[in-house]
């Protein structure tokens, strides 16, 4: 039969994510977070899928929206692309409820994914519409997570909209750091947007043949959230569908855990990617590799 | 380098763990049905045909009829709920060439519950009428 | 005689679209001919920097469009080779500031200046996009070897098609060892799924990251690995049957480093 997705039903979700709620008022509002960096393919994808994930597994309850109409691919990463039956703009035309569009994680109860139509065009959003449906998320959800496309077209009006807090996710180079800093612009005074650094290479920053964490801070001066290393892992995990934040005992996995950990409010140090040299680094070089 | 990253270089070495093929699996899926959800004609037009030949054998509510289609698992399913109203018809020939007549094992399940596409070959009538599932 | 009006194009950004077209037109202007690179990413450029040219910008795209300009004063020609120019995108405008017409004739201008025009696509399929290919006789869709970077692929080479415009592919970032260990999707599994045509596959290598960070196009230095790579492509382009790399032949010290690197 069928992969029948369990109804979504608010009042029967566990209660303990309330806990996750900043303050105990009943009609609290969950927290909008845009996830967003000018540049594609810096990881704004896999950093959403992870952090969704590692949200969801600290009891809160979370909501992942892709807005990028057209080039979805949030379903792909959270394995969840056979499971989806409608779309953002099934409910923004009104076609569907919400609940109906809502696509539960094979994992977590509490993560629930909203994906992007694929088959329309990012200017058939309405940024009006928009707004009121992540408002609408942020009445059921601790967390709602919009996953915005690459560029500062429609589609990123469209994934800033109901937003009130911005991740900006950089890599160290050149070209991604300038789309990065015009983007913050961009997002203006009403963000404070926060940093995470991806796809570091400890080795060739330690050759100095990459930029830096703190070269790239002190360009774009942001409050760190965090670094994450340049891993093949994250390949596999795409292959996949299995974000690496599901395990944890992996270091990029720990990274996003206490990522997580820093957007909930605890206090506890930004992850950082140290350069080591190990065996294989020695061997490699002797025997000319790559690596 | 942790136990368990040997352990995962060891797998991969010996072949247990290939990603690289349920990429390949996953997207031959994936792309099938964005490339159906990108052509809304060509699929309007299937259904034309598809109930045009259901209905030479039976008599079909054509106002409620439904059909969709899914990913089952591992596979991208044409899915067709077609409510029959009658089944006294004389079915009319079917168009096209003359076929030889062959027996066929007749499979008791309907097309939406082994999850397959309808076969295409002779003898067949592409799709069957099903429960509805939804 | 008209230049080759060719967009690089990819649906999902940071795959190498901007790299590639620097290197194919460096690559292209090295054997003799005229190129003109263009940046259609308008408020999101980065060709200028990638080329190193970012200091020399006067006047970009928009300006010339909207006839602020000649054609001939916003093109700044590389210091290292006189026949290799870039025409930068306006960074403090939108997307939406040219239309689809004006770009078309844009580029046609230039292909009366040049032997090679290359189009730098933005990424996504929104307005960028649609003003990028308009130009375009001719594309190259640059993908690697990852699910979402071929599912963006699959859905422009669909756009493409409906405009008819004949396409090639470039698979970048290909990793051996993680091809070899079934880990990453094959250069033949990539070409089944996509089915066009193969103009080059590109090997994941961090030389890019350096060059880049200075610069300077690999094609043009000396002992870069992927310079021959880039010299093959570009000699596909122009007709010539060139046999594809093979990169699946390690060595036994290759396989053994690769099998530890993949974790």
């Amino acid at each position: 039969m069928l992969p029948l997705r369990q109804p979504f039903d608010v009042a029967h979700d566990d209660a303990q994510t309330n806990a996750a709620q900043t303050s105990g008022a009943p009609m609290t509002l969950g927290r909008a977070i845009v996830i967003t960096s000018g540049k594609g393919g810096v990881g704004k994808t896999t950093t959403t899928a992870n952090l969704g994930v590692a949200l969801a597994k600290r009891g809160a309850k979370v909501a992942l929206v892709d807005a990028d109409v057209g080039l979805r691919n949030l379903d792909i990463l959270m394995g969840l692309e056979s499971r989806v039956r409608h779309h953002v703009l099934d409910v923004l035309e009104e076609k569907v409820e919400l609940d109906e569009a809502l696509v539960r994680d094979k994992h977590f109860p509490n993560l629930f994914l909203l994906a992007a139509a694929q088959s329309r065009e990012k200017d058939e959003v309405d940024t009006e519409s928009m707004r009121d449906l992540i408002e609408e998320l942020r009445e059921q959800f601790d967390y709602v997570l919009i996953d915005c496309p690459a560029g500062i077209e429609m589609g990123f009006k469209n994934a800033v909209v109901g937003a009130q807090e911005a991740i900006v996710v950089c890599t160290p180079e050149v070209s991604a750091v300038r789309d990065v800093d015009r983007v913050v612009g961009l997002l203006g005074n009403a963000f404070t947007p926060k940093l995470i650094i991806n796809r570091v290479r400890p080795h060739l920053v330690h050759k100095g043949k990459m930029l830096s964490v703190e070269d790239v801070n002190s360009i774009l001066r942001l409050p760190l959230l965090g670094v994450i290393a340049d891993e093949p892992d994250v390949i596999v995990s795409t292959n996949k569908g299995e974000p690496l934040a599901l395990r944890t005992d992996t270091a990029t996995a720990k990274a996003y855990h206490t990522i997580a950990a820093r957007i909930a409010g605890e206090d506890v140090p930004a992850p950082m990617v140290e350069y080591k040299e190990t065996f294989i680094d020695k061997l490699g070089s002797l025997l000319g590799g790559r690596r | 380098m942790t136990f368990n990253d040997v352990f995962n270089n060891l797998s991969r070495l010996f072949g247990r763990e290939k990603s690289g093929e349920t990429a390949k699996e996953r997207l031959r899926l994936v792309l099938m049905s964005d490339h159906l959800s990108l052509a809304p004609d060509m699929v309007e037009a299937m259904k034309r045909d598809l109930v045009e030949v259901v209905s030479r054998y039976v008599e079909v509510d054509r106002d409620k009829i439904d059909v969709r289609f899914e990913h089952q698992d591992s596979v991208f399913a044409m899915l067709a709920n077609v409510p029959i109203i009658s089944v006294n018809r004389t079915p009319s020939p079917p168009v096209g060439p003359p076929r030889r007549r062959r027996r066929k094992k007749r499979s008791m399940q309907p097309a939406q519950q082994n999850g397959q596409m309808p076969p295409s070959g002779p003898g067949t009538s592409g799709a069957s009428a099903a429960p509805s599932f939804s | 005689m008209k230049a080759r009006k060719i967009v690089l194009t990819s649906g999902k950004g940071g795959v190498g679209k901007t790299t590639a077209t620097v290197n194919i037109g460096a690559a292209l202007a090295k054997r003799g001919h005229r190129v003109i690179l263009v940046d259609t990413d308008i408020g999101l450029r980065n060709l200028d920097l990638v080329l190193g040219l970012e200091k020399r910008i006067v006047f970009d795209l928009v300006e010339v469009i909207e006839g602020r300009c000649q054609v001939r004063q916003a093109l700044i020609k590389d210091k290292r080779f006189e026949s290799l120019a870039i025409l930068p995108a306006a960074q403090t405008r939108n997307k939406d500031s040219i239309t689809q017409a004006q770009m078309a004739r844009l580029i046609d201008e230039l292909a009366d200046m040049a032997d090679y025009v290359l189009i730098d696509c933005p990424a996504g399929i929104e307005g960028g996009f649609r003003n990028a290919i308009a130009g375009a006789d001719e594309a190259i869709v640059v993908t690697t070897p990852e699910v979402s970077a071929i599912r963006d692929a699959d859905r422009v080479i669909g756009k493409l098609a409906e405009r008819s415009i004949p396409m090639r592919l470039i698979i970048n970032r290909i990793r051996p060892d993680m091809v070899r260990s079934g880990d990453m999707l094959s250069i033949d599994d990539v070409c089944e799924i996509l089915s066009i045509e193969l103009l080059g596959i590109i090997p994941d290598d961090e030389e890019i990251i350096d060059t880049t960070n200075r610069g300077e196009p690999l094609v043009l230095g000396e002992g870069y690995r992927l310079r021959s790579i880039y010299e093959k492509i570009v000699r596909r382009l122009e007709g010539d049957l060139i046999p594809f790399t093979n990169l699946d032949a390690p060595g036994f010290f290759g396989r053994l480093i690769g099998a530890l690197k993949a974790g």
